[in-house]
């Protein structure tokens, strides 16, 4: 499974949507998996031992990096007394909302084009030369069209996840076996049975990488926008903050996006070991 | 007279397929030409040919997978096929492959009947990964014949299984037949295959069938004959 975790990361899409051909049996035995899955939790906590002995021994200003545990109360206070909840509210709702809209119109794309060699001419190209831009490099253009609101923010996230989804489709419904659509005539299954039985099962491991992808992308996105002109949301709480020099609001926000980041990714494995139990890569096993 | 003949001595010919004057070609390359051939339900014929002799075109012509382009084929509407590979959907558990395109309530009832009829009756919610190549072939088996088809078309099906599993498939597979008594047309490399099965074994060359031969299950099938034929052996060669 490891395997797959480093090549489904959102470093470069080419890498991961192959990940389906990857053996993702476990290669390193030696030391003991319990072992090593322990090393892996104890490395991370004991940088955050160090870090906390570091600020409390006055060896890092709170200005540069406050203390782990400083952190820690200032969450505590910002939830209780101040807005957290709220801020972490609003950026969740626009990253849900961004994530639906643009993966509703990737997957419906994709699958237009996926089925449809007039609907790929049509369209496939443009979408590609679209794609070739930074999604944030179009920001100031949005900003002219819809303004600093939430419109903006929506439509960035939209436009960051609508790509990875898009074209994880496609290429979810081009690999799915010519042998099987033949055996579904041979079968005699009717053009949407062939559709729902076969092609799309067939291509949900592609579909699903692009949505763990498109997880992160659409963070990133979010991200950005937020920094810019918001008047709510996590974004404008760590901006809010640069204002007073308020170190430990600022990387209190980068750890909530870091979570949440980890919790995005968490679903879309547990949707990939469910939906793909039947699959080896993925499955729970037997 | 064999058990088959004087059963179909009784009832009245009952075609499967029947094929007249086909032709089957690929741009400028013509692969079938001017074939006939008839096939009873309930009979087993074999198609004997050297790679690229054109057998599996004809095959894929009488499933409807592949257009023709002269003659004329008769044949029912959705003939089984059983390939050489499985193909079973790796996403779906044993009974819903049997049942993919069964419809009604009583699919999962129809499915788990022709499953336990090729002795996978007890792994119904099982995965295909989790099967032997043989047993694969099995459930496809079961997925061609719940259908009820009347004309059943094996593309080398046992080619990849070993030689115990093949031994084992060409027992079944004569059960089955017996059975059902669909016509059945199997497409082999494999002489001892086609005089261990078929009622019928054809030879195809040159886009037509060459050679036809009735088989004895007796043992006195001309099995030189088939060999001189395929152009393995000269016939009846001079000392």
């Amino acid at each position: 499974m490891s395997n797959i975790d480093q090549t489904a990361g959102p470093i470069e899409l080419a890498q991961a949507t192959t990940d389906g051909h990857l053996n993702g049996a476990d290669r390193r035995h030696a030391i003991g998996p319990a072992t090593l899955q322990a090393l892996s939790w104890l490395a991370p906590a004991l940088l955050v031992v160090i870090w906390e002995a570091l600020a409390q021994g006055g060896y890092l200003s709170p200005q540069v990096l406050p203390a782990p545990s400083k952190i820690l109360r200032t969450a505590y206070k910002l939830t209780t007394q101040g807005t957290l909840l709220n801020d972490l509210g609003v950026s969740l709702l626009r990253a849900t909302a961004g994530f639906a809209i643009g993966g509703a119109i990737g997957f419906v794309l994709g699958l237009l084009v996926g089925f449809s060699r007039l609907a790929e001419a049509l369209i496939d190209r443009s979408i590609q030369m679209i794609r070739a831009i930074p999604f944030l490099a179009v920001l100031p253009l949005v900003i002219v069209w819809l303004g600093v609101g939430e419109a903006e923010k929506v439509f960035l996230v939209a436009l960051g996840v609508t790509f990875p989804i898009y074209i994880n489709t496609t290429l979810g419904i081009r690999q799915v076996d010519p042998k099987l659509i033949e055996l579904a005539r041979v079968q005699g299954l009717s053009p949407l049975a062939l559709i729902r039985r076969i092609i799309l099962p067939g291509a949900l491991p592609s579909i699903l990488t692009g949505v763990r992808y498109a997880l992160a992308t659409a963070w990133l996105a979010l991200v950005v926008a937020e920094t810019i002109g918001a008047q709510s949301g996590l974004g404008f709480l760590a901006m809010d903050a640069r204002e007073f020099l308020r170190t430990d609001v600022i990387v209190l926000t980068i750890v909530i996006y870091a979570l949440i980041g980890v919790l995005a990714d968490l679903i879309a494995r547990w949707l990939e070991r469910r939906l793909l139990a039947w699959h080896p890569n993925y499955g729970a096993g037997r | 007279m064999s058990v088959h003949e004087a059963a179909a001595a009784q009832r009245p010919a009952e075609p499967a397929v029947i094929v007249n004057g086909l032709r089957r070609a690929y741009g400028d390359r013509t692969v079938i030409q001017g074939l006939d051939l008839r096939i009873e339900r309930g009979e087993f014929v074999a198609l004997l040919g050297e790679s690229g002799c054109g057998k599996t075109t004809l095959l894929r012509a009488l499933a409807g997978l592949d257009p023709i382009q002269g003659g004329r084929i008769i044949a029912p509407k959705r003939p089984a096929v059983v390939f050489q590979e499985h193909r079973l959907l790796p996403w779906d558990s044993l009974w819903r492959n049997v049942a993919l395109g069964l419809d009604g309530p009583d699919a999962r009832a129809r499915a788990a009947a022709a499953l336990a009829e090729v002795g996978l009756g007890d792994r119904l919610d099982d995965w295909p990964r989790n099967l032997s190549g043989g047993q694969a072939q099995r459930v496809a088996l079961a997925r061609a014949l719940v259908q009820q088809p009347q004309l059943l078309l094996l593309d080398e099906p046992f080619a990849a299984l070993d030689a115990l599993t093949r031994i084992r498939m060409h027992a079944l597979v004569r059960e089955l037949v017996a059975t059902h008594r669909p016509g059945v047309l199997l497409v082999t490399h494999d002489v001892d295959e086609a005089i261990a099965l078929a009622d019928r074994i054809l030879v195809m060359r040159d886009g037509r069938i060459a050679f036809a031969h009735r088989a004895h299950r007796d043992g006195t099938v001309a099995r030189g004959d088939l060999l001189a034929e395929l152009g393995v052996l000269a016939a009846h060669a001079p000392a």
